[in-house]
Formats: structure tokens, C-alpha cells, sequence
């Protein structure tokens, strides 16, 4: 029988696109420390560290929890790393959340990063292999076909995918952690960005961020902090072959079962009603559509007419990163981080000008890969 | 701290440290077949055993049923673009001037499309379902690579119909 | 500590498989190394993926070179329909614990975990620098032979161990070698002839170094009832647990391993006798500090399948060292057994693995 599990510790970095005033180290630790502080405990109080990042090539650094286990008090702990693609943020926090439901641990510190400028992610992301042709230029070059057979399918207009653009950095105002903010933004200032991968312009696509996200979870006799607890109520992943014959890669078998999961441990029917408020891995305007879809919120085909209606937006009925999301930071080994420790931001009332009023249950949803990998997590005020 | 001296060096934000690794790089059985064929001008691909889709290139494996693709099946040179994308931003190791058309072709008699260049068509004429064809190098140019395919072009044939390729997006 | 109190849910290793070690594998890509292990794991005990409920596995980006490279090797296996998956950037005995902790919660009742590394892809030396601090130590390429070879002398230095009790243990390793069909390197070659070896950093002559290794394995760990349909007489996993220490060498005493012995506690080695010991420790002078920190007296055979002196597959050697121990009970050679995987330089990170069988 699993043990309760609860967010009792949240502590992100201010995201950058270039974060020169720190190493690696400093950066993980800006966010340790801040989740740490936010439950009112120290390093000796913390039993393991569990650790994601995406490819160690993003930083050269191979295996970095043996460089970071000192500053981040684990040496004498166990340390573990994580690596699922983008979705490695929420897997990560996943990791962390069975030590303690396996009554293992008591008190787990989780944390997730990328320092992309220490290196050139694009340049990782698209290593020369040999016999194949130099085609792709980065994500957006991946996902824009993606994008496309979306469009085809649902028949949504033009004007969707700016309108999360602009939604989404209109949020981002009020996240003083958020990478970009963009006090002008509007359709028009999307609409005349540059187009990089058609029909993918500049201002619908996330940004390159250094950041890291950190989290305390505890299970139910070692809670403390200045806030509630966000309890755990239900944790799920699930992963698909990456190139298969009859892959739908605009609404995801693996996205769809993943949901399923971690609805029914949570017992949600109806999940946008149910749900307050949702942090959802959008690094391209059109994943919003895209994922309502696939999450259950609207019927098929009906994603782009509920972001149209402004359902997702901060005022809407089912918020949908009120945090600016990944379209406004993106350290992506963190990013997936960021969506569940949103979300526990917003259950426990402490997400200051982006909170949700009443917020009481939260879906995090990160996804990573070609769209082949998902970790999901749902939270609520209430003790399950 | 002195501030003596107004020209004095500030902090160290910024180190480079390049770092250069050669691997080597092992195709396996199922893909030197793919490649070997593409140095005779053709597409090899393999059939599942088990589910009797064809995969081009096949890395050895089917991915659904994780058995071995051991029938050699060789395909068209005909394809359909199921989608694509019209590549604007420009990148290191980039070999072709932008804007470009990256489009995803499933080729005739295989059950899984795979990313090529289009050329020899305006970027803003492309339709999915449009029928392309691959364009070889001259046969004595023919390498066990991908660069033996210069890129796709147009046929002058009717675009597929939505239904036969939808399920290949 | 809320880990030693506990009393962990019995969870066996069902099956185990590796590949044939070699010193290159250039025939197969990552899939087809892994496709035959993955059938031999299941087949061993008659069952599909259908039969598991979790999938983790441990690999290295950095050993071929590319990004995401768990992420094809994931073919071999067939996740369809969609599965519940996982990765570690780490040696597969971590995916191994992450899928133990699962199993610990009660609501699953079996998974799969593999692992693989080509050793053989690049320099293997320059490649393990990059595990470094990025600032302070990986500019400078210390490479990781230095970093043993400095270990190894201060272990000298130190007054517990010469260089002939390194010759010894890798004359011993190799010799038991000969009766495991998948060892690379296997010879009966006494350990006064290896002390004639060329010094490759001094006090580490040749011998001392593991072989340059391709490899993959595999394990199904199975608890409840299916622990007992697969097996008659299951492998239990009494007491898992990984300790990590300080990076910087100069602040830590080369000669002991602190980690281990922690690690050891907490999964209750100390409770029974060990009949055997596979230990990872891949320079022959580290099994002199595992043995040590592990507080097995001279009596414990260690490493019968030859151990990582043997076959050094990276990112699968902890992992094998594992499935060794099981195989081990499983043939009735013993009884209770430890296992133990090492992470980073100078076995900076430490895993230890306590099996018994009934």
C-alpha cells in the first residue's frame, strides 16, 4: 500500500536566456535553496536528491550528479538521475514522489535543469549522423509537419495558434520568474514575427532559457512549510515507439493512456471541470489545441474552438498555464518541472499574481521526444 | 577591493572550453542493407514478421512488436507527401539555402514516412498529398548515404487522396 | 534513518541476460544488441512484455555520441501499446533500484529493466573526463586512468596493498573467467607473469585495467505471485540501497569508500553471512576498497564470473554484477550474496544490492 506524498517545498530560478552570473552549480542550488526555505528545512533534513536534466550535451557535463552531489548536500545520500527526454521535468518529480509513496524516504529534494547557454542545445539537438541528411533545423523543424497535420485534421484557423502565443506571454506578466516578458504582445506583433518553420512563426515558439525547478516532497508525517501541502494525487507516465506505422503523432496513444491513468487514480471524469487550472508542456502555440485534445478536455477537434473561446485563458474557466508556460521559459530539462511544480504553486495559494482564485485541483502534464514520451501528475489542496 | 583603477577586470562570467569527441558510428545488419541499397539507386526496406508492416529505413526491429524485420522488401521511388514544413531559420551545419521545403514522403508499398528535401517547386505550391519522386546523383556518384538521393521533385500525377495517407501523418 | 526501518516487500530477480562481451561489437546497432537479450530475458521464464507492468533502463548519451540514444534503443523492445517507461542516465543497476522502488509501493507486480554501453565508440578515456567538474577539471582532460592510478597509489601509500595484491586479483578475475561462456577476457596467467606488464600510468600496470568492453543485459524483477509462477526457487532482494560522495578528490580519503559502507547498513548486509561477492570495481585495486568497506573478511569469494576485470561493458557492468550474485543462488553455489555497482571517478557513487535465496 503506497504512503501519502506531498509537495511541501517549491523554488525555481529566475529564467534567462543567458544565466552568467552563476555555474551550474549556482543555478541548481538557487532553486534547492528556495525550495528548501519554502519548507522550512535545511539540507540535513532532506534523505535522497533525485536529479533530471535532457541531454548532458546541452552542457558537456556527462552524468552531472557526480559533479553537483556536493552543492546540492546529497554527498553521504543517495543521488539519482533521470533522463526521459522532455519530458525528464515531471518523470523526474515522478521518481521523487514513489521513494517516499514506497515508504522509502521521508523527505525527497527534486530538482531539474538546463543552462542552455552554456552550450549550443540546437547544435546538440542536431549532431551530423552519418548517413542522414541535415534536414531538421532544431525542434520546431520536427514538430511544424506535426503542427500542419493538425491543422488539416481539425480544420482550426490560422489565428489559433497566435492566440495561445499571445495568451500565453500575456501570463508570463505576472510570473516574475518567467524568462519572457513581453509587455506589447498581440496578435499583430505575433502575426508579423518572423515565419521559421512555416506555418511555425518566431513569437509561437518557446524560448532557449537557462533555469532550474526544485521541489521538497514529504510523505505524511513529515510535513512542514509555510503553505498547505499539495497532496499527490495520482502520478503516471507512459512512453510509445517513436516511428511506427500508424503513429498518430497529433493525438498520442501514449498521451491518451498516460491521462486515463492518472485521471482514474485521481478520480476525474470530467477533467475540465474538475480541474481548476492546468500546467500543460506547450513549447509551440499550437500544442494547447493539441493537447486539450488529447487530455480530455474537449472532444476531437474541438481543441482550437475552447482556446478560441478563451476557456484556457487567465480568466477563463480552465486556466491553462497561467504561468506564462513553456512558451515564456524554457529550460528544458526543467520545463516539465516547472508544469508540476505550477500546479502545486497554485493548490497550495501561492502562486501571488498568477494564482488561480480557489484553485483546489491541478493536472501537470510534460511530454518529451518526438511527442512518444508523457509524465503527468494531479494535485489538490485535499488529502486524498 | 580597490577602486583604484576604473579599467579593472570584472568578473569571470564566461569560459570556453571546446570539446571535440570522434565516435565511431555502427549502422547495424538492417541499415547497411538500407544503405547499400541506396548506393544501387534503390530503397530497401524490411517487413515485420509479425504486424507485415514495412519500414524504410529499418533499424533492424519493429517497433511495435520488438521482433526481428527480416524480409527485405524493396520499394518504389514513388512517394506522397503526408506533411512537411517550409524550414526559414538558418542553423550550423546547414548545406541548403533557405527557405527549404522538409517534407515527410511515405513511399509507395512502405508503412512509415520518413523526412526528405523537396525541390523543383515553388515553397508555397506544396500541398499535402502531393506525389514526389526521388531524385538520384548520376550513378557514378552513387554513395551508401543518404546524399545519393539529391532531393524529391514533383510527379505529374493527380495528390493522393487524404484518406490513403491520413493515417501515415 | 526511515530507510533502515523498514522492512522491504520481497522482490526476486526473476531472470537475468547479458550479451556476449566483446571488445567491439561492429556488426549491430544498440537494437540489435539489445533484441536478443531482451528474448533471452523473457524467454527464460516463458513470458512476453505483455507480462511486466514497468520498463526502466540506463544508458549514457556520451558513450555514442549522439543525444538521446535510450530513446531508439526502446525498439527492441516494442512498447506498444503504450507503456509505463522510465530511463536513468546512469548504470542500469539504478534503473534496476528505480524499478525496485515501484515495486515497493504494492500496485505493480513486475518489470523489465535493461541496460547497454558501447565502450568501443570512442576514447573512453577522454569521453570519462567530461564526468568532471566543467569548470575546474574537465578543461584540463584528466583522464580516468590518472584518476584510478592516483587512487591506486595512495592505496599503496597507505600501507594496504602492493602492486603484486593487484596482479593477484587480476590474475584470480580472468582465471575464473574461463568458466563464464560471455567474458571477454578470460586467461590463466599467474600473477608473478603480469607483474613483467608495462607500467600504462604508474603503479597501474595493464593488467589492472579493465578490458574496453560492448555490452547489454537484462533483468525481470518479479514480486507476489508472479515471483512465485517464474521461479520455484526465487532470488529475493533482502536490501538495496546508493550512497554518493563528495567530487572532489582531494577532499575525500581515496582509500575507503564511505558510500559503500553506508549503503551496506542501510541494506542490512551485516544481518547474515555473504557466500559471494560481485563487486564492481573496475581497476583491480578498487575491489581492495570495496571488499574492505563492505566488511567481507577473505573468506568471500569475490567475483566467480570474473567481475568487471573480466568484461567492463559500461552503463551494464553494475547491472550484470546483479544478475551475477542472483545466478549465483540460483545455481545453489550460495546463498546470500552481495552485489555492488560504482558510479563516477574513483568510485565516487556506490550501490549495493543483498539477495537470498530460501
Amino acid at each position: 500500500m503506497a504512503e501519502r506524498c506531498a509537495v511541501i517545498g517549491v523554488g525555481q530560478t529566475h529564467h534567462k536566456a543567458k544565466r552568467e552570473d552563476v555555474s551550474i552549480a549556482g543555478l541548481v542550488r538557487e532553486a534547492a535553496k528556495a525550495a528548501l526555505a519554502d519548507a522550512d528545512l535545511t539540507w540535513s533534513d532532506i534523505d535522497a536528491v533525485v536529479i533530471g536534466k535532457a541531454p548532458d550535451m546541452f552542457e558537456g557535463n556527462m552524468m552531472p550528479e557526480i559533479y553537483l552531489a556536493p552543492a546540492l548536500g546529497a554527498v553521504g545520500k543517495p543521488m539519482f538521475r533521470v533522463h526521459t527526454a522532455g519530458s525528464v521535468g515531471g518523470s523526474t518529480a515522478l521518481v521523487a514522489a514513489h521513494l517516499v509513496k514506497s515508504g522509502i524516504h521521508k523527505r525527497v529534494l527534486t530538482v531539474a535543469y538546463e543552462k542552455q547557454s552554456d552550450s549550443d542545445a540546437m547544435w546538440a539537438l542536431s549532431v551530423p549522423q552519418p548517413f542522414a541528411a541535415p534536414l531538421l533545423a532544431g525542434a520546431g523543424g520536427y514538430f511544424a509537419p506535426h503542427i500542419r497535420a493538425y491543422m488539416r485534421r481539425s480544420g482550426a484557423p490560422e489565428h489559433i495558434g497566435r492566440m495561445v502565443a499571445v495568451k500565453d506571454r500575456q501570463n508570463a506578466m505576472r510570473n516574475p520568474y518567467a524568462h519572457l516578458h513581453l509587455a506589447d504582445i498581440d496578435m499583430k506583433m505575433v502575426e508579423e514575427s518572423m515565419m521559421l518553420w512555416d506555418p511555425l512563426r518566431y513569437l509561437e515558439a518557446c524560448p532557449s532559457s537557462d533555469g532550474a525547478a526544485a521541489m521538497v516532497l514529504a510523505a505524511e508525517d513529515a510535513l512542514s512549510g509555510q503553505y498547505p501541502p499539495a497532496w499527490i494525487h495520482g502520478t503516471a507516465m507512459r512512453s510509445e515507439p517513436t516511428m511506427f506505422a500508424g503513429r498518430d503523432q497529433v493525438n498520442p496513444q501514449a498521451g491518451r493512456d498516460c491521462s486515463a491513468d492518472v485521471y482514474a487514480q485521481a478520480g476525474i471524469t470530467n477533467p475540465r471541470e474538475q480541474f481548476d487550472c492546468a500546467e500543460v508542456y506547450v513549447p509551440f502555440s499550437w500544442y494547447e489545441p493539441m493537447w486539450l485534445e488529447n487530455l480530455g478536455f474537449c472532444d476531437l477537434g474541438d481543441g482550437w474552438k475552447l482556446t478560441e473561446s478563451g476557456a484556457t485563458a487567465f480568466d477563463g474557466d480552465i486556466p491553462w498555464n497561467a504561468s506564462g508556460g513553456v512558451l515564456s521559459s524554457n529550460p528544458i530539462g526543467a520545463s516539465g518541472m516547472l508544469r508540476f511544480l505550477e500546479v502545486a504553486m497554485q493548490v497550495r495559494g501561492q502562486a501571488g499574481e498568477h494564482q488561480v482564485d480557489g484553485a483546489k485541483l491541478a493536472l501537470g502534464q510534460a511530454y518529451g521526444g518526438g511527442s512518444q514520451f508523457f509524465s503527468m501528475w494531479v494535485v489538490g489542496s485535499a488529502k486524498p | 577591493m580597490s577602486d583604484e583603477t576604473t579599467d579593472a577586470p570584472g568578473p569571470v562570467t564566461m569560459l570556453a572550453t571546446p570539446i571535440g569527441l570522434d565516435f565511431d558510428f555502427t549502422p547495424g545488419i538492417a541499415q547497411s542493407k538500407f544503405l547499400r541499397g541506396l548506393e544501387q539507386g534503390k530503397f530497401l526496406g524490411q517487413r515485420c514478421p509479425v504486424c507485415g508492416k514495412v519500414y524504410v529505413p529499418s533499424r533492424g526491429s519493429c517497433p511495435t512488436d520488438g521482433v526481428p524485420t527480416t524480409e527485405d522488401v524493396e520499394l518504389s521511388n514513388v512517394g506522397t507527401v503526408t506533411t512537411y514544413c517550409v524550414v526559414n531559420v538558418p542553423f550550423a551545419g546547414q548545406s541548403i539555402e533557405i527557405p527549404y521545403i522538409c517534407a515527410q514522403i511515405l513511399l509507395d508499398g512502405a508503412n512509415l514516412s520518413f523526412m526528405g528535401l523537396l525541390q523543383e517547386i515553388p515553397t508555397d505550391q506544396i500541398r499535402m498529398g502531393m506525389r514526389v519522386e526521388a531524385v538520384w546523383v548520376e550513378p557514378d556518384q552513387l554513395t551508401p548515404s543518404l546524399a545519393s538521393v539529391r532531393y524529391f521533385r514533383p510527379v505529374d500525377e493527380p495528390d493522393a487522396d487524404y484518406e490513403t495517407y491520413k493515417e501515415y501523418l | 534513518m526511515s530507510a533502515a526501518a523498514r522492512t522491504p516487500r520481497p522482490v526476486s530477480i526473476a531472470s537475468f541476460a547479458q550479451m556476449q562481451n566483446v571488445r567491439k561489437d561492429d556488426e549491430h546497432n544498440e537494437v540489435e544488441m539489445l533484441m536478443p537479450v531482451i528474448a533471452e530475458v523473457f524467454g527464460n521464464i516463458g513470458i512476453t512484455k505483455d507480462d511486466v507492468d514497468f520498463i526502466c533502463s540506463g544508458s549514457t548519451d556520451y558513450l555514442i555520441g549522439g543525444p538521446f540514444s535510450f530513446v531508439m534503443a526502446l525498439d527492441a523492445v516494442g512498447v506498444w501499446p503504450p507503456r509505463s517507461e522510465s530511463h536513468v542516465e546512469m548504470d542500469g543497476a539504478w534503473a534496476l533500484y528505480e524499478a525496485w522502488v515501484l515495486l515497493q509501493e504494492g500496485e505493480i507486480d513486475a518489470a523489465l529493466v535493461y541496460s547497454f554501453g558501447r565502450s568501443s565508440l570512442g576514447d573512453l578515456n577522454e569521453i570519462l573526463s567530461l564526468q568532471l567538474d566543467p569548470y575546474y577539471l574537465a578543461p584540463m582532460w584528466p583522464d580516468t586512468v590518472s584518476l584510478a592510478a592516483l587512487q591506486a597509489r595512495a592505496l599503496i601509500d597507505a600501507g594496504k596493498a602492493t602492486e603484486a595484491d593487484f596482479a593477484a586479483i587480476a590474475a584470480r578475475s580472468r582465471k575464473d573467467a574461463l568458466s563464464n561462456p560471455k567474458a571477454q577476457v578470460a586467461n590463466d596467467i599467474p600473477a608473478e607473469t603480469l607483474l613483467e606488464d608495462e607500467y600504462v600510468v604508474s603503479p597501474l600496470r595493464r593488467h589492472a585495467l579493465p578490458p574496453i568492453t560492448d555490452g547489454a543485459a537484462a533483468i525481470v524483477l518479479a514480486a507476489g505471485d508472479k515471483a512465485r509462477q517464474w521461479s520455484d526457487k526465487p532470488v529475493w532482494i533482502t536490501g538495496f540501497d546508493h550512497r554518493i560522495e563528495t567530487h572532489s578528490l582531494g577532499a575525500r580519503d581515496l582509500t575507503s569508500s564511505p558510500s559503500t559502507t553506508r549503503a551496506a547498513e542501510v541494506a542490512g548486509l551485516a544481518d547474515g553471512p555473504v557466500d559471494v561477492a560481485e563487486i564492481h570495481a573496475p581497476y583491480a585495486h578498487q575491489e581492495i576498497i570495496i571488499r574492505e568497506a563492505l566488511g567481507l573478511d577473505e573468506t568471500v569469494p569475490i567475483n566467480p564470473s570474473g567481475g568487471p576485470l573480466a568484461a567492463n561493458p559500461l552503463m551494464s557492468a553494475g547491472l550484470i554484477r546483479i544478475g551475477e550474485a542472483a545466478a549465483s543462488i540460483k545455481s545453489g553455489k550460495a546463498k546470500r550474496a552481495v552485489a555492488h555497482a560504482t558510479s563516477g571517478p574513483c568510485l565516487q557513487q556506490n550501490l549495493v544490492c543483498v539477495l537470498e535465496g530460501e
